[in-house]
């Protein structure tokens, strides 16, 4: 009898391969179902980057360049739990995003916005025996996309974590409460309705810094573990 | 208290110099165990034209079939600096490079072994999950016997062999849709 390790996600946690809204999705979407795989080594493994060096700065991205960026400084933070709320101990957590004005420092990034040399965009960091993560940054500007007429992406921190096992491995995008374009945002609204709004930071007052720097908190949950399964008593 | 899992995203297309920096990845520092390959897996979409934007991810043991993982706790030799993790995003031919070593094989739960194998995270812009699938490697013996080979229908285990080129380079087209789209995993 094989256990599984790891929680299968219910149906309605993620969105599905192909939104039609999203149109990016159509041409890049398996039509075919995926094939159920009992949880080897191979996918309660994964890597644990245990020896990646980390910088001191590389949480802050407000102290990455010559001088601080143009924009309103937020301080980012949070835990990285799984599903039945335990910490996710070291897990390592990288952030990218675009700059105040709504420009990514990227080659492919034409929009019509100043760039920011004091802005890179980039972060990680490795989250504490508690799971808690921290960055500071600056919030990031909405951008236009060509992916219908006037299409606006919200505000939004993308965010990468691995977890203990290549089973928890996630990529999402984190997003700032009451955002009038959350609800024009065929990426966000690809989520089934119950579970988009865990993608939405809240604010939070106790952790903004007076005379420094507003607080959102943003906690990100990874697949939980099933119970350890009994000893088979006749084993 | 967690209300339920984070719900995946797509990477969006402007990862580049932030999580990656390199079109090709080099697992397998000097001193590293095990026959020395080359793997490029190049990216398709549903009309087979190459995905320019794509982020892939490689997972494997090392040449002793032994992740470097506390949960594999065999008593195999684990190769000081060999991770078994890489990742590098696709160039304007839609291809990913890996450096690595040919991977031993790995224990299935129920006994026996699985054939040697390299797993694969696909991500790219259009892409809101995750795609998982494995690399296997052509004419390899062991894949005759393999148990997660047998779950997949024989005229789609194709799509998971990667082929020797006259380089010398293991190459697999990944095709994210269309005829020849490939087989994907959920664990
Ligand atoms: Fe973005």
């Amino acid at each position: 009898m094989t256990h599984d390790l790891y929680r299968r996600p219910a149906l309605g946690q993620h969105p599905p391969h192909r939104v039609d809204a999203y149109k990016s999705t159509v041409g890049r979407s398996p039509r075919k179902p995926a094939i159920v795989l009992p949880q080897t080594l191979s996918e309660i493994t994964g890597p644990l980057l245990v020896n990646e060096r980390l910088g001191a700065q590389e949480n802050d991205l407000t102290r990455q360049r010559m001088g601080p960026p143009l924009g309103e400084r937020i301080i980012v933070h949070g835990r990285v739990l799984d599903e039945d709320g335990k910490a996710v101990p070291n897990a390592l957590v990288e952030i990218w995003q675009c700059n105040a004005a709504g420009r990514y420092h990227h080659p492919g990034d034409q929009h019509d916005a100043p760039l920011d040399p004091n802005f890179y965009g980039g972060g990680r960091t490795r989250a504490d025996a508690e799971g808690g993560y921290k960055f500071i940054t600056v919030k990031p500007g909405a951008y236009p996309w060509g992916n219908h007429k006037n299409a606006w992406r919200p505000a939004h921190i993308h965010f990468s974590l691995f977890g203990p096992a290549f089973a928890t491995r996630l990529i999402t995008q984190m997003y700032f409460p009451n955002d009038p374009l959350l609800a024009y945002d065929p990426i966000y609204n690809s989520v089934p309705e119950g579970a988009r709004r865990r993608l939405q930071a809240a604010f939070d007052m106790e952790g903004t810094q007076p005379e420094w720097a507003l607080a959102y908190k943003f906690d990100i949950v990874l697949r939980g573990r099933n119970a350890v399964p009994m000893e088979d008593e006749h084993g | 208290m967690a209300d339920g899992l984070t719900p995946s995203q797509t990477i969006g297309p402007f990862y580049w110099g932030t999580v990656v920096n390199t079109y090709r990845a080099d697992l397998a520092p000097l001193g590293v165990a095990g026959e020395r390959i080359e793997v490029a897996l190049t990216l398709h979409d549903v009309d087979g034209k190459v995905v320019t934007d794509g982020l892939l991810e490689i997972w494997q043991a090392n040449s002793h079939g032994r992740y470097n993982h506390p949960e594999d706790r065999r008593n195999l030799p684990l190769d000081a600096g060999f991770e078994g993790f890489g990742r590098a995003s696709t160039d304007t031919t839609g291809t990913a490079q890996f450096a690595t070593i040919r991977p031993g094989p790995v224990p299935w739960p129920e006994g026996g072994l699985q054939a040697p194998h390299i797993n694969i995270s696909v991500f790219a812009r259009g892409v809101l999950n995750r795609l998982a699938t494995r690399l296997y490697f052509d004419g390899d013996p062991a894949l005759a016997g393999d148990p997660v080979l047998k779950l997949v229908e024989p005229a789609r285990r194709s799509t998971l062999l990667a082929k020797r080129d006259a380089q010398g380079v293991w190459r697999l087209p990944v095709h994210l849709g269309g005829a020849q789209e490939t087989v994907f995993f959920e664990s």
